[in-house]
């Protein structure tokens, strides 16, 4: 189901809690399938709850309550832009308008080519630096104006 | 640079240069010092503790709550694991303080929970990270592997016989493990949903064993306690309000970014030190611990020193040290329906009162800002936050309700008009002008 | 300590809640999430309180009571925060209370009457849950009314055993779900039925069949199984709608399996028999009562005159009750038989005749809570036992330390100690093994025949554990008292005991496997193995279905093909019976007469019929009584089923008398069993004739239709492939089924259930089996 690699990363976080708790692992576990997969399906999660030897709808649960999960196919890229509100008093919400008529794609939707997904977040703690977006969970971009936005978007083509 | 301004700093001394987050510059600023003493002397556990007491620290992850006397909480003799856990879930709007600590000074805070676990007489620790800042994440597990080689994380520390194994646990997307339980519940691999207390942490933690949850910061501080002497660090405060603090300024300023002043410098200072204004405009309002606290209007808050009294006084809360700054451009009832999405789409689901609670009071500041409100809304939002608060398992349903009740407290007028007129009473190009965003480049 | 409520005092102890005070008290809190025997979740919030001296309302479900504390559960601040609540989870709940099934039953219906507001403030778009299909137990049509108290989720973690419901997503978009698709298996999930506030699960069989208010509820006993659960029957225009726990703290408390919740659909199924049915020209017609029982009699008559009393052999089931079990076995001796039972799936009736008394539990259930330490030896035990296991499940998460000899590896869902399996022969080899550690560890001489053993770690750790603590027990499974060295386990499990001082007993496989005894429904004579494989003249049969519930279906059911008189007493006219019966007697199941069942620790319950019989069928204790009298036979006189019963036991005992496990001696000789065996389980829901016709029961996943399960080694050994045709064969028996790998079978074993059609035709439950490719 997973590559010796993604299983070798989870092992090191099993590695991280006390021998009987290995379910500790599973939020970094299905963080890793996603990324290896792109997005976690059913028989993904299914996998990492019988690796860690915990209940399928256990593993479900937490899957489906993170958000950073997608349970869903998206894009190559996930573009996920903070619109709360100290985003939004500094462009967040306008870098999102600029996104989405920009791709032709409202939010969680995915253009037509299935290389980008838009997605609207929550606070990601760099309030300072708005508008501020990451790619793929792991890249986040900062002082998005429009023209960083339009280098972003050439470099992710 | 990592830290905009700051004011007889301690936190974000020396943090210029890209490798400051690395152990050997940590070391050369002092580093380590702090524990290596309390390990080379054998101090008694409960002197450190004191020291922290007498520091009057109080936590800097929103509740205040003095932390020399949260650590004096854990039982000094039980069998079997405890367990120290830091809270670097920085979820709360406006705040990103603990990003730039972990950035740029990691060191300081596994310095900082090495000396709690000694103090507490822990062997294990985490520290739960913020899902979306993935780059602090892995810097922070480097600044891990850097300590241990260096002997002073894993067994029998700098020679001493302590042992304390510390490692690094990140989130995925979920404001409420922010909450100290839901974020226990969170690495032991389950839903993040709070835990009903009592029994409180130090008596039943992680996997059921007595546990103490601290801030980054708060841990990040406790070398400086140690360096300096409880005392010393008090006074760089103010009485009751120890020590200094970063405050992450947001918002409509010209250098939004973090700030360490003294607890007690007056909030003009502070605005003053992020630039002042954009363009000149009138504070219109001001949040000044996080989106939880309440809203406090313009004109009261420059009124008032960055500390927990003050802020109080003035009605809201010092909470995480999130100055989010509002002018003139700012559309009231935007900013309210934005928050309130915040709490119902983070609310964990969990009780009643929150869970519905959060969603019906979205809907109703959704449906004022989409010009669809009624004469009653306000009194109904006014009567649907008071059956949430203080109703709830965790507080979340609280810091949903206060944003809604100062809202519309301060800004009445502003609701009124848009429920009578259908419409922002600041036009939307005004509000667009704002926020800057397609200034910045035509 | 001491607290006060509403101005009562309570003295409760330390760790009590404000809510169990309230309850001690008599004081109603309202709630949902709140339940008994589940752990706290304090999320519903409906129990908010006050409490001087707190600034907020607490939940009292879940503050811990200090000393002195005043609660006030009326306050003008307790009640306004029960109303914001209850205001709170009307919201989305949708107002379809006059269809919704749960009308008239259901807590949050009837809260909102006393605590909700008139008109709803709330005006925006509700909430719209979609359903799932979880099985054909469990209706999740409606989950739009779920009020997330998520007290499903926390029975299956913590009463069932195993997590099938979860509550997915967060915030008001939560939802109660089992994982992607997935059904419910568990076989206590009807519970979280009962357990559901609103109408969100309801039971799918009894779907829109009847409302509440609609039916009367009347007490009675389950007949499934030895722990003698008490029921409510639920019985609207004379028919039984629906079967749900009656809470006793001493037996069920307040659980039932889903095999005593469902099976009440057997009891309306179309294949009742109406009306007797005698065999005439070889064809099976109806006929009245007195013609059927007057054809009984002269039959019965002539096989003693012309064959001897010993030509005739009657079997019972163990559902059958005290009073039935009582006048069979009068009737068979009054006609000079002594060849009765009611142990159909024995094979080893060894220790018959050197009982001490009546074998049972070995002690009360509710002692079982005390135990710190049991071993259970050779049992299907979730299957078997629901109910026993639930109880172990609850003190293995404690401290007590709970271990299984198995003939299988199935999942007990249970956290164990250890667990060993082997194969049915070797089986008193491994309790030999445990015995003999045991008498090592405390010094002792090792008990006689048992030199050659040499105990195995594992053997080891049960033998410490049987040492520890104040309270043990040994019990001896279903599979244990099938199994051909049925006597050699029970005389060990006796050593073994005396050598620990833990309690010794037997888990018992039908609700009157205690009363069978006690009504002396046994053999002095042929047993009820042996009157199969000497067959018989002739056969009377008391509910029971030998083609199914016998330890050698294909004997059994030669036997009675070629006997002279087959006259079967059943409620059912479909199964097998009618090609073998000479006459058939409608007799009714336990809903329709009153009766006695003596559970397994020895409960003498007695209970009524919940409703009238069924067509022309007749009480079973009638029809022998009726019986008795045509045959002039002595002591046949009874006016009442009460003096049948006092006929038995003491009137008024609440147990049974005479409860002895012990055996008398006899040498052990054990032996390691070889070449390929047989493991059989009585799968949960072909266990018995009601279940059998239960079809709801009938489409869960524990009613497939058996396979050849078998670890992947013998499979390769045997040059088999999963998923293949096979012709399994014992003696003259043979089937055709499907070979699978199951890892939890022990090595050289194949696992052919029994009590199914398809493998009546082959041979001894356990025993020498040979398969090949098909
Ligand atoms: C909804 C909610 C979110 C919270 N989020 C955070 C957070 O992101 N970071 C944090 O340190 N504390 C957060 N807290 C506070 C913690 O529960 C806890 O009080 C704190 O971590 C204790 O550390 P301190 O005493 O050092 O402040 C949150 C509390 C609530 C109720
Ligand atoms: S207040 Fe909200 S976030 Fe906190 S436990 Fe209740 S539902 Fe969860
Ligand atoms: S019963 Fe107490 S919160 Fe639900």
């Amino acid at each position: 189901m997973l590559t010796s690699e993604s299983l070798k990363r989870i092992d090191r976080e099993i590695a991280k809690y006390p021998a009987d708790q290995k379910q500790s692992a599973v939020m970094a576990a299905l963080a890793i399938a996603q990324e290896e997969q792109g997005w976690l399906s059913s028989e993904a999660i299914e996998f990492v709850a019988g690796y860690l030897g915990m209940a399928p709808i256990a593993a479900y649960e937490v899957a489906t309550f993170y958000n950073m999960y997608d349970l869903k196919p998206v894009g190559k890229y996930k573009l996920s832009v903070c619109t709360n509100l100290p985003c939004m008093l500094t462009g967040g919400v306008d870098a999102g308008e600029y996104l989405k008529q920009k791709l032709g794609i409202g939010y969680n939707e995915t253009t037509p080519d299935g290389l980008i997904t838009l997605k609207e977040s929550e606070c990601m703690g760099a309030c300072g630096d708005a508008p501020v977006m990451i790619v793929n969970n792991r890249r986040m971009c900062s002082w998005m104006n429009p023209e960083q936005i339009d280098k972003l978007l050439a470099e992710l083509k | 640079m990592a830290i905009l301004g700051a004011i007889n700093p301690m936190l974000s001394v020396g943090l210029d240069g890209d490798n400051a987050w690395r152990l050997a510059d940590y070391i050369k600023r002092g580093g380590y010092s702090a524990l290596r003493r309390i390990l080379g002397e054998q101090i008694p556990q409960g002197d450190v503790i004191n020291e922290v007491k007498k520091s009057v620290l109080r936590g800097r992850g929103g509740a205040g709550f003095p932390t020399g006397l949260k650590w004096s909480f854990m039982p000094r003799s039980f069998p079997g694991d405890k367990y120290v856990v830091c809270n670097s879930d920085e979820g709360e709007p406006g705040t990103f303080k603990d990003r730039d600590i972990l950035r740029y000074n990691p060191h300081s805070v596994i310095e900082g929970m090495a000396i709690a676990a000694y103090a507490m007489g822990a062997a294990r620790g985490y520290n739960y990270i913020h899902g979306e800042v993935w780059e602090i994440y892995q810097r922070f597990e480097e600044a891990l592997d850097e300590a241990r080689s260096a002997g002073l994380l894993g067994t029998n520390i700098l020679g001493s016989g302590f042992d304390f194994e510390l490692f690094a646990h990140h989130g995925y997307g979920a404001y409420i493990c922010g909450e100290e339980t839901a974020l226990l519940e969170s690495i032991e691999g389950k839903k993040g949903q709070p835990r009903f207390k009592p029994p409180f942490p130090a008596s039943f933690g992680l996997y059921g064993k007595p546990t103490t949850i601290n801030n980054t910061e708060t841990f990040a501080s406790i070398p400086y306690i140690i360096n300096l002497g409880g005392e010393h660090y008090l006074e760089a405060g103010k009485p009751n309000n120890g020590g200094t603090k970063l405050f992450s300024v947001s918002g409509h300023v010209n250098r939004p970014g973090n700030y360490e002043i003294p607890l007690g410098t007056s909030f003009a200072t502070l605005l003053e030190m992020a630039g002042g204004m954009r363009a000149g405009r009138k504070l219109k309002g001001c949040i000044p611990g996080g989106s939880s606290a309440p809203v406090v209007p313009g004109a009261t808050m420059m009124d008032c020193t960055m500390d927990y009294d003050s802020i109080s006084k003035a009605g809201s809360m010092l909470g995480s040290g999130a100055v989010i700054v509002m002018d003139e451009t700012t559309c009231m009832v935007k900013a309210l329906e934005r928050l309130s999405y915040f709490y119902y789409e983070e609310s964990c689901g969990q009780c009643t009162p929150c869970r519905e609670g959060t969603s019906w009071l979205y809907k109703v500041v959704h449906r004022i800002e989409c010009g669809k409100g009624r004469a009653d809304d306000l009194d109904l939002l006014s009567s649907v936050t008071t059956n949430i608060m203080g109703r709830t398992i965790c507080a979340l349903g609280d810091a949903a309700s206060m944003p809604v009740q100062s809202f519309t407290k301060h800004y009445r007028d502003e609701f009124a008009y848009h429920i009578e007129h259908r419409k922002c009473l600041v036009p939307v190009d005004v509000q667009r002008a704002g926020s800057g965003f397609f200034t910045a480049t035509v | 300590m001491e607290i006060e409520i509403d101005g009562k005092i309570a003295q409760v102890p330390d760790g009590s809640t404000i809510m169990d005070a309230a309850q001690q008290l008599g004081v109603y809190i309202p709630h949902f999430c709140y339940h008994k025997k589940l752990s706290i979740a304090a999320n519903c919030r409906m129990c908010l309180v006050q409490v001087e001296k707190a600034p907020k309302p607490l939940p009292a479900c879940a503050t811990p009571v200090t000393n002195g504390m005043k609660v006030f559960t009326h306050s003008d601040l307790a009640i306004r925060a029960q109303k914001g609540v209850m205001e709170f989870l009307l919201i989305n709940h949708p107002l379809d209370c006059p269809i919704c099934d749960q009308g008239g039953e259901c807590q949050l219906q009837d809260l909102a009457v006393g605590y909700g507001g008139s008109a709803s403030r709330f005006q925006e778009d509700k909430r719209v849950v979609f359903h799932k299909d979880v099985g054909p137990l469990i209706s999740m049509q409606e989950m739009t009314r779920c009020i997330h108290c998520t007290r499903c989720v926390r029975f299956g973690q913590e009463i069932a055993g195993v997590m099938e419901l979860g509550m997915a997503s967060r915030n008001m978009h939560s939802e109660i779900t089992t994982f992607v698709g997935r059904s419910i298996d568990s076989e206590l999930s009807g519970n979280m039925i009962d357990l559901c506030p609103v109408g969100a699960l309801t039971s799918r069989p009894f779907r829109y069949s009847a409302r509440s208010w609609e039916m009367a509820r009347r007490k009675s006993i389950s007949p499934h199984d030895s722990i003698g659960a008490n029921l409510a029957v639920q019985v609207k225009n004379n028919v039984v709608m629906r079967v749900l726990p009656r809470d006793n703290e001493e037996i069920n408390e307040c659980w039932i399996s889903d095999k005593e919740r469902f099976s009440y659909e057997a009891l309306n199924s179309p294949g009742r028999l109406g009306r007797p049915m005698v065999r005439v020209d070889g064809v099976l017609r109806e006929v009245d009562w007195n013609v059927a029982l007057d054809y009984v009699m002269h039959a019965l008559k002539d096989v003693v005159r012309t064959s001897g009393g010993e030509s005739l052999a009657a079997l019972a089931s163990p559902q059958a009750t005290l009073e039935e079990l009582h006048l069979l076995q009068k009737l068979a001796r009054g006609l000079g038989s002594g060849s009765v039972d009611f142990r159909g799936r024995r094979r080893d009736f060894s220790a018959d005749g050197r009982l001490g008394g009546i074998p049972w539990l070995g002690l009360r259930i509710s002692e079982i809570k005390d135990l710190d330490a049991a071993l259970v030896v050779g049992s299907f035990l979730r299957k078997d036992h629901p109910l026993f296991a639930q109880r172990l499940r609850q003190i293995a998460k404690k401290w007590s330390k709970v271990s299984l000899l198995s003939v299988s590896g199935d999942d007990p869902l249970i956290r164990l100690h250890t667990q060993v399996n082997v194969s049915p022969s070797d089986l008193p080899l491994a309790l030999a093994a445990v015995v003999k550690a045991v008498a090592q560890l405390k010094g002792e001489v090792v008990p006689a025949g048992l030199d050659s053993i040499e105990p195995c770690a594992s053997s080891k750790t049960i033998a410490a554990s049987l040492l520890e603590g104040e309270k043990r027990a040994v019990f001896l499974g279903n599979a244990a008292e099938q199994n051909p060295q049925a006597a050699q386990l029970h005389a060990l499990a006796n050593e073994l005991a005396r050598l620990t001082g833990a309690s010794c007993g037997f888990l018992g496989e039908g609700a009157n496997s205690v009363g069978g005894y006690v009504a002396k429904a046994v053999p002095s004579a042929l047993n009820a193995y042996d009157m199969f494989a000497q067959p018989r003249k002739a056969y009377i049969l008391l509910g029971v279905e030998p083609e199914l519930d016998c330890h050698n279906p294909r004997q059994a059911l030669v036997a009675l093909k070629t006997a002279a008189l087959v006259v079967v007493m059943t409620p059912f006219a479909d199964g097998a019976a009618p090609d073998y019966a000479d006459v058939l007697l409608p007799i009714t199941p336990f809903t329709e007469t009153s009766g006695t069942y003596v559970n397994c620790e020895g409960r003498i319950q007695s209970f009524n019929g919940v409703v009238r019989p069924f067509a022309d069928s007749r009480p079973a204790w009638k029809v022998l009584r009726v019986i008795g009298n045509l045959l002039a036979l002595p002591g046949f006189d009874q006016d009442s089923s009460e003096q049948v019963r006092d006929e038995v036991v003491p009137p008024g005992a609440t147990f049974a008398g005479g409860l002895d496990n012990t055996l008398r001696a006899a040498p052990l000789s054990l032996s390691a069993g070889s070449g390929l065996q047989r493991v059989a389980d009585v799968p949960i829901y072909f266990a018995d004739p009601l279940a059998r016709r239960a079809p709801a029961l009938q489409k869960t996943h524990d009613a497939a239709a058996p396979t050849v399960r078998m670890s992947e080694q013998t499979l390769q050994t045997l040059g088999l492939t999963d998923g293949a045709p096979v012709r399994v064969r014992q003696a003259e028996g043979e089937a055709g089924l499907t070979a699978r790998v199951d890892e939890t079978v022990p090595a050289d074993c194949l696992r052919v259930a029994a009590a199914h059609g398809s493998t009546a035709a082959l041979g001894d439950m356990f025993g020498a089996i040979k398969v090949e490719r098909a």
